[in-house]
């Protein structure tokens, strides 16, 4: 009685109702491309303050401010809602990194510093740290055996 | 016992009811029959998970005061909830002398609690018995899903668990309403992983329960005047009439989903509806209980149901086994 029953699946593909891809594609296209360029606004501003600045330590300061701005507005219950609105357009960029770190921290906080706070602020950044750490490893070693052939 | 199905010979009566929910079913299609409501969910206290536990303690006191009962009147509590160990519960009886027994079917444990109340009562060796479940959408969230805070998008099928608690005083004297028959759900499961769509997982086993409940009584869905399924929503529901009408029976305009009448507002917002240990519990003892006292209606069949996945079982890859148990109410004056 309790096998997968593919009838019924087939029937539940068919009648369930599915994610509205091009609205949520629209939207996340224009979150996204809003919060870019908020970035690459903040990143000219800086430039123009700032002219003997060389370009990576404009990049960093830009990332930090979005990063900052982000924790801000998780902190206030603000980017729940904008994430609810533009999905993976709020994900993609680098305030959705932030915006994991800061929402289970802030929901962990209630089970103490170090075991709740701490212990699970990576909880959901966990994979991609891991992700981005162990690919520019590998990038890094391909890079370190193979630079005299190619380059 | 035929067909998974039980008829209660003795006067099985529900004295008194009372409802507790949060600021967003209180705006719902059904706020005005609730009891009481509060205007933040988190009622000032550290924690959601201490809301809800307050929020229970606090239903039980207004119902104890309502019926004018002390704590020691109370045989037995029957509670269920959805936090981990049910800790909502137990935290909840801490502030009680009353014996308590707690019990955990997903979204069906109201139905649960009631079957088991029931047969208590039957026996005659209990004079009356509470039977409550509570649930959270902050806590459901965090425990079953994502933080609040982080900004994910809901699919198209999720549910929102409902915010609220919900209690029913059984006994053997008094009141209008009485549980005439029950079916005991089996555990059901036809291969649906989706985490977000519990309509379909649960679907399947409120078939298997209702089919089991109309052979064993005799009846046909034109008996109730209202039948309602816990929190399948309203996609679920839809998939639940073309289930039965597959088995050759047809559910008409009596047929509703508790899930599906919680909330108001578009898809966008409120998904599929509500669900949770307090969604069917909620439905039933404040408009459907209110309705019968009044008479607009006379036989009601309420069939919560439970999808009983934790969040580890369905990150190792397994399929969502549901369950579903039929509690039949009905008015007195129409009893035997």
């Amino acid at each position: 009685m309790n096998e997968p029953n593919e009838n019924y699946l087939k029937l539940v593909r068919q009648q369930m109702p599915k994610t509205k891809h091009f609205s949520t594609m629209v939207r996340a296209f224009l979150v996204g491309g809003l919060i870019c360029t908020i970035g690459q606004g903040f990143h000219d501003l800086y430039e123009f303050l700032m002219p003997e600045m060389p370009i990576d330590g404009l990049q960093s300061l830009t990332l930090l401010t979005i990063m900052l701005i982000t924790a801000v507005l998780t902190g206030f219950g603000v980017y729940d809602k904008i994430g609810a609105f533009g999905g993976a357009g709020s994900i993609i960029p680098i305030t959705g990194f932030a915006n994991s770190v800061v929402a289970p921290a802030m929901e962990r906080k209630r089970e103490g510093v170090v075991l709740g706070l701490c212990d699970n602020m990576f909880s959901i950044a966990g994979p991609v740290i891991v992700f981005g750490v162990t690919a520019s490893i590998i990038v890094g070693l391909l890079v370190l055996i193979f630079r005299g052939w190619f380059l | 016992m035929k067909n998974q199905t039980v008829f209660f010979k003795n006067n099985i009566l529900i004295m008194d009811t009372a409802t507790m929910v949060g600021p967003k079913e209180k705006e719902g299609p059904l706020g005005e029959y609730f009891d009481k409501h509060v205007e933040n969910d988190l009622l000032g206290q550290k924690s959601f998970e201490y809301a809800e536990i307050k929020m229970h303690v606090l239903l039980f006191k207004y119902l104890l005061n309502k019926t004018k009962l002390k704590d020691t009147d109370i045989d037995a509590s029957l509670c269920g909830d959805l936090l981990d160990e049910i800790i909502g519960s137990n935290f909840t009886m801490r502030n009680f002398d009353i014996p308590f027994l707690g019990f955990y079917n997903a979204c069906a444990t109201f139905g649960e609690c009631l079957i088991v109340a029931a047969f208590m009562l039957e026996t005659g060796l209990v004079e009356r018995l509470l039977c409550s479940t509570s649930s959270h959408f902050s806590t459901a969230e965090r425990q079953y899903r994502f933080p609040l805070e982080l900004g994910n998008q809901m699919t198209p099928l999720s549910q929102i668990t409902t915010t609220g608690v919900g209690a029913t005083l059984l006994n053997k004297r008094f009141g209008k309403v009485a549980i005439d028959c029950a079916t005991l759900g089996r555990v059901v499961d036809y291969g649906v992983s989706d985490v977000n769509d519990m309509g379909a997982a649960m679907a399947p086993a409120a078939r298997e329960t209702m089919l089991a409940h109309f052979a064993g009584t005799g009846r046909t869905p034109d008996y109730y005047d209202l039948i309602l399924t816990g929190d399948l929503g309203k996609a679920g529901s839809d998939l639940l009439r073309i289930l039965m009408k597959e088995k050759g029976i047809e559910l008409g305009d009596n047929y509703n989903d508790c899930g599906a009448m919680m909330f108001m507002g578009d898809q966008e917002k409120v998904g599929q509806g509500g669900s949770g240990a307090a969604c069917s519990n909620l439905v039933f003892n404040s408009y459907v209980y209110k309705k019968m006292m009044k008479g607009e209606l006379t036989k009601v069949l309420l069939v919560p149901t439970g999808a009983l996945l934790s969040k580890i079982s369905s990150l190792q890859g397994e399929t969502i086994p549901a369950i579903a148990h039929a509690v039949s109410f009905i008015r007195k004056e129409e009893f035997q």
